[in-house]
């Protein structure tokens, strides 16, 4: 599934909810369901730290010339923040990454958690997503 | 009584709704919002009287200057200052404190010299003389505190001596609320004769403050968090130390006389304040002041102890919370985490429901380390705030943490 079909069901998904409580339910279950980093991977090389939740973020290049992302938060809503986003550029190409708009966070009505002053993180990691696309594409090209 | 409901009429931006709901404010010790009267100062200080100051020969000029200095004098009045020149106005309680730290600091601190701190400091009260330190091979030491987040005062004795050349310690802790005993730490500090700065930041709207009676060498503050402006700070010095310092940013105002050979300085306050200063900000300042003048004290303290006595009765209510902070003496903040959720978690489930508090470390890592948690939620009060609005915080945080479980 390609990244901006990801991105349309994630805001399928959204748009049954009628409320900012179901919203943040189901998110805070992503962020319990999300499998956790494995410890080798959660060090200091791969921590984003916000001004107040922190993220890890480990990705890999595989056989397929793929990106694999794992990721782990110590903050439960930024966990299911980072879930969806793991979610739409897991397993896809490096130069997709790279280049290929995130709209849904907007979309789903969660802008504000990408803005600085929320210091959660999430900003920053989707911009060292961003850079691992390139420089994965930049290894391959 | 204080007329809660009168005062909130006085502030537009609590009229507001926030997610639909509407807004619970309890991040006062971050900043107050602003009076009507003060926001129409400004509105009317650019519309009719803008001018420099302190330079002009023409109609406007004279006007502004009169306003600024205005303040100058309320300022004076407000913490009981001997006379005007003693007032400095600069950005905000960090700039006040870097300049002492500039000024004074590397005039008067060497090499061994201490200089004294506590463990509830703000960043902006420990960094400034971290540099000054390194700069100078000074030793940086810290007042302990007991679990509570009161001082061990009797650890003052050992920590004050000879080589103590500066004590700087905040007035009221903004990370949990405790109000030192700064009486107490003045007259050990000067008894060694070492100075002492008060960072009065979280103080000023808390409590009447008579820098005079307290005997203090330096104290600082923040116009936004006595409902005035952002970008305005005072820093109080005693005439004796202000007028030995030497002055820190050079520029127009500053001086008396300028050739390339040789510049002659101006006299205090104007030596410290180089620059076109923030007049309109300055001139609100002074209506913030009014505001806070013309509300009793003794009902101000006694709304706020009220406020805060309810939310920590309801808090604790609350299974897993635990507050941080349980001082005999507070003014109105109460930090809490609730079992091990995150604050960041917390805050944002309340900001969803209209409730703005602050979550996170509130510039003060040293403290969280010693209660060894990354941080914690803190709610603070102000005198618009309602016990009414303390109920809508507890129901949301009760809601928040349902959500959470």
């Amino acid at each position: 599934m390609s990244i901006e079909s990801k991105q349309q069901e994630i805001i399928e998904e959204f748009s049954v909810f009628s409320d900012w409580m179901q919203k943040y339910e189901y998110i805070i279950d992503l962020g319990k369901d999300l499998p956790v980093i494995e410890n080798d991977y959660k060090t200091d090389d791969n921590l984003i730290k916000g001004c107040q939740s922190r993220v890890w973020l480990h990705a890999q290049l595989i056989e397929t010339g793929r990106v694999q992302f794992t990721a782990d938060s110590d903050a439960i809503i930024t966990k299911g923040l980072v879930a969806l986003v793991v979610r739409v550029f897991d397993n896809e190409l490096p130069a997709d990454i790279a280049s290929t708009d995130l709209h849904f966070v907007k979309a789903i009505g969660l802008s504000e958690h990408l803005s600085p002053t929320r210091s959660n993180g999430l900003a920053s990691m989707i911009k060292q997503i961003k850079i691992y696309g390139l420089a994965f594409s930049a290894n391959h090209a | 009584m204080l007329d809660v409901h009168a005062i909130r009429s006085l502030f537009p931006i609590l009229q507001q709704q926030v997610h639909g709901r509407p807004l619970v404010y309890l991040d006062n010790a971050a900043t107050t919002q602003k009076p009507i009267a003060v926001i129409e100062r400004i509105d009317a200080y650019y519309r009719t009287t803008n001018a420099n100051i302190h330079r002009g020969a023409h109609h406007l000029a004279n006007i502004s200057t009169e306003h600024f200095e205005q303040t100058r004098e309320k300022t004076r009045a407000f913490l009981n200052a001997r006379e005007t020149a003693e007032i400095i106005f600069t950005s905000g309680t960090t700039d006040s404190i870097n300049l002492v730290a500039q000024t004074w600091g590397r005039q008067n601190i060497g090499a061994g010299d201490e200089i004294l701190l506590s463990m509830l400091e703000h960043h902006s009260n420990i960094v400034p003389w971290q540099m000054l330190a390194e700069e100078k091979g000074a030793v940086i030491r810290v007042i302990p505190i007991h679990d509570n987040g009161t001082w061990q005062v009797e650890s003052l004795d050992t920590l004050i001596n000879e080589r103590t050349k500066l004590v700087a310690v905040n007035h009221v802790s903004n990370a949990l609320g405790t109000i030192n005993p700064i009486e107490t730490l003045i007259a050990k500090a000067h008894a060694t004769g070492a100075k002492v700065l008060i960072d009065g930041a979280q103080s000023v709207t808390h409590m009447p403050v008579d820098v005079h009676a307290l005997d203090c060498d330096f104290y600082c503050f923040s116009a936004h968090k006595l409902y005035g402006p952002t970008g305005v700070g005072v820093l109080y010095g005693k005439r004796e130390l202000l007028d030995a310092m030497p002055p820190w940013r050079g520029g127009g105002e500053m001086i008396k006389s300028v050739s390339f050979e040789k510049t002659t300085y101006n006299e205090l306050p104007h030596k410290f304040e180089a620059g076109t200063p923030h007049i309109a900000g300055v001139i609100a300042l002074g209506i913030a002041i009014d505001f806070v003048q013309s509300l009793s004290w003794s009902e101000v303290t006694a709304h706020k102890q009220q406020l805060l006595d309810h939310a920590t009765a309801l808090l604790l209510e609350i299974d897993g919370v635990r507050i941080f902070g349980t001082a005999p003496h507070k003014a109105g903040v109460v930090s809490f985490n609730v079992a091990s959720h995150h604050p960041f978690d917390i805050g944002t489930l309340l900001d969803q429901q209209g409730v703005a508090v602050r979550t996170g470390h509130h510039c003060t890592e040293p403290l969280w380390n010693f209660y060894g948690v990354p941080g914690t939620v803190r709610a603070s009060f102000a005198v618009y705030n309602t016990l009414e609005e303390i109920e809508s915080f507890i129901t949301a945080l009760k809601k928040a943490i349902h959500l959470l479980s």
